[in-house]
């Protein structure tokens, strides 16, 4: 953007600096909540209070520690099993944390690849992978997780796979549209010229220059990938019980919303906690090292 | 022009193909449907007359291109729970689909654009900030949990809204809105950044020295160009909703697509699934064929640089 005259400069635009000439502003809730999450997920044998799977029918629905007939024996109260919430939370935190971040993965690096060889090779190349990239955005994600858990079986695998068979392509699509700009540039040429081939062309010097574009779709992503996840668990076509998860826990509590309230709200505040924390972290990823990628 | 739509409607359709091709894949990777049709006393022979009376010992070519063709001319075949035609199945539910789409999107378009717009105005103030927590909350909340809370509360203890089904415009408040909210943040932040970067251009400039008042600046000069990049994500925005539906349509027992879609997959109903997946994705191919030529005649350079 070229300098402005001051004089027309409104007062606001003073302060539209790139954030770095401020310091850098941590996003300290968002990095405190992922950590800690992590930490639960990591230790969650260890950190929880109790057995998660362990069914007590005499401690069913006991509310949350600070309500009246609540104990500090089950912080968050128990569910219709009488088994532990809170226990049962940490324990749902290594399902959600685990296909956001495995799914993610997996469908960055086919997505980035993907994206690469078309944006290099172009021509028809180009067009057979955008083609294909253009019918995976239009097939819902859990349309075909559904289908996915109806004829394999809802599992861990399936639900990761299932998610990442329809994510790679958004990756696709972004790299491919930074790999044309980059392809227009001089030192792909250069590259080109110093007798580099496509391999190191393309993970040498295309590759490490989508790696910020990258990073903040990838956080962003996850957020959305643990909702989804959620949503499928939720329908009963995500992790399959006995395992803790917290979508299948909302759909455990949904029917006892009016009487014990809590069955539901607190995995709901779990999920919520984190996705939050991964949105505003890729917010705030992007703010500082990629302000030009608005569309994600 | 008409080239550029010529080739953006072929690109619609062999994108369109390739669901069929994996639709009905996946609709024979699932074993053998004759199981969940007859009786469990059929014999071998009864399995062999209903295996050729339903095509199915054709080879697998001849059967694709024969449920492609009947696809084509909107025949899906039948119901195996309702037993009766998909198609109409889907005339019945569509409508209500489109609905709640339509509505909730109205709901997010109105959230998005002053929480964009007043953003980018008063930008680095509490009033952007609060703009941005608001969407981005939408985004990171669970749509399920969300149903659940508004069925219990505003529904159940309140008795203020419909707690499910479709029986007049009170109905399309809360799966509305559960809906709306979600994909708020994408265009916010596009509304936001766009308005910034227009804000801040010559012509904008031009127009506050020229003394045209700031609101009619705001509003009428400034965000007729920010919406450009927000056209261009329309596409991806109508995905994450209709994907979003679905569950949404489940928790509020919503007779829509995404209801029968569940319905069909928790009965093995192939028919109606398969239905369902290329319906929507015939939609968003639709979408985003317009969106592309509407983007085509708004900014012409796009039509030369393909």
């Amino acid at each position: 953007m070229p300098a402005e005259p001051a004089a027309l400069a409104r007062p606001e635009a003073a302060v539209s600096a790139p954030p770095a000439s401020r310091g850098l502003r941590l996003p300290l809730f968002s990095l405190g909540v992922i950590g800690l999450f992590v930490l639960v997920a990591l230790l969650a044998p260890w950190l929880s209070p109790a057995d998660p799977h362990r069914q007590s029918l005499r401690d069913r629905f006991k509310p949350p520690a600070w309500q009246e007939k609540g104990s500090w024996a089950n912080p968050l109260g128990t569910d219709r099993l009488g088994r532990d919430l809170l226990s049962r939370i940490a324990w749902g935190s290594r399902v959600s944390l685990g296909a956001g971040v495995v799914t993610v993965l997996l469908a960055s690096a086919f997505g980035a690849a993907v994206g690469l060889t078309a944006g290099y090779y172009g021509g028809r190349v180009d067009a057979v992978l955008m083609r294909m990239t253009d019918a995976t955005m239009s097939f819902p994600v859990i349309l075909l997780a559904l289908i996915l858990a109806v004829t394999v079986g809802p599992s861990f695998t399936n639900v990761v796979v299932a998610i990442a068979v329809i994510l790679w392509a958004r990756y696709a699509r972004v790299i491919r549209g930074q790999v044309l700009t980059l392809m227009q540039l001089d030192f792909v040429a250069q590259a080109r010229i110093a007798g580099a081939g496509a391999w190191r062309i393309i993970t040498r010097h295309l590759l490490p220059n989508t790696l910020s574009t990258l990073m903040v779709l990838v956080t962003l992503q996850i957020g959305y990938v643990i909702i989804v996840e959620a949503s499928l668990s939720f329908l009963g076509a995500g992790i399959p019980p006995p395992t803790p998860a917290w979508g299948s826990m909302i759909a455990e509590g949904r029917e006892f919303v009016t009487s014990a309230w809590w069955v539901s709200l607190f995995p709901g505040l779990a999920i919520l906690l984190v996705v939050l924390a991964f949105n505003l972290l890729g917010d705030w990823l992007r703010d500082t090292f990629d302000p030009k990628l608005r569309q994600l | 022009m008409l080239r550029f739509i010529a080739a953006r409607l072929f690109q619609s359709l062999v994108a369109l193909a390739i669901i069929s091709v994996v639709v009905f894949v996946l609709a024979r990777a699932t074993g053998d449907p004759l199981y969940l049709i007859l009786p469990m006393s059929a014999t071998e022979e009864d399995f062999a007359n209903a295996r050729r009376y339903l095509g199915l010992d054709r080879p697998y070519v001849e059967q694709y291109l024969s449920f492609v063709g009947r696809a084509v001319t909107g025949d899906f075949g039948t119901s195996l729970r309702a037993r009766r035609p998909v198609s109409e199945l889907i005339r019945e539910r569509l409508p209500n689909s489109l609905k709640l789409a339509a509505f909730a999107m109205g709901i997010s378009l109105a959230m998005a654009f002053p929480l964009g717009v007043m953003a980018a105005v008063k930008k680095g103030t509490g009033i952007d900030r609060a703009a941005q927590i608001i969407s981005v909350l939408g985004q990171s909340l669970p749509t399920f949990w969300v149903a659940i809370l508004l069925v219990e509360f505003v529904a159940g203890r309140l008795q203020w809204l419909p707690a499910g089904g479709i029986d007049g415009f009170a109905s399309y408040v809360l799966p509305g809105f559960t809906l709306g909210w979600f994909v708020v943040a994408g265009l916010m932040r596009l509304l936001r950044s766009g308005m910034l970067e227009v804000l801040d251009s010559e012509y904008v400039k031009l127009a506050r020295v020229k003394g045209v008042a700031e609101r009619r600046v705001i509003w009428m000069h400034a965000l007729k160009n920010a919406l450009i990049p927000v056209i261009t994500f329309a596409g991806i925005y109508f995905a994450i909703l209709v994907t979003t539906a679905i569950v949404v349509e489940t928790v509020f027992a919503w007779p829509g697509l995404g209801r029968l879609a569940y319905e069909g997959i928790s009965s093995r109903d192939f028919p109606v699934i398969q239905a369902v997946v290329l319906t929507t994705a015939a939609i968003v191919a639709v979408v985003n064929l317009a969106v592309d030529c509407l983007y085509a005649v708004i900014d012409p350079r796009i039509r030369y640089a393909r």
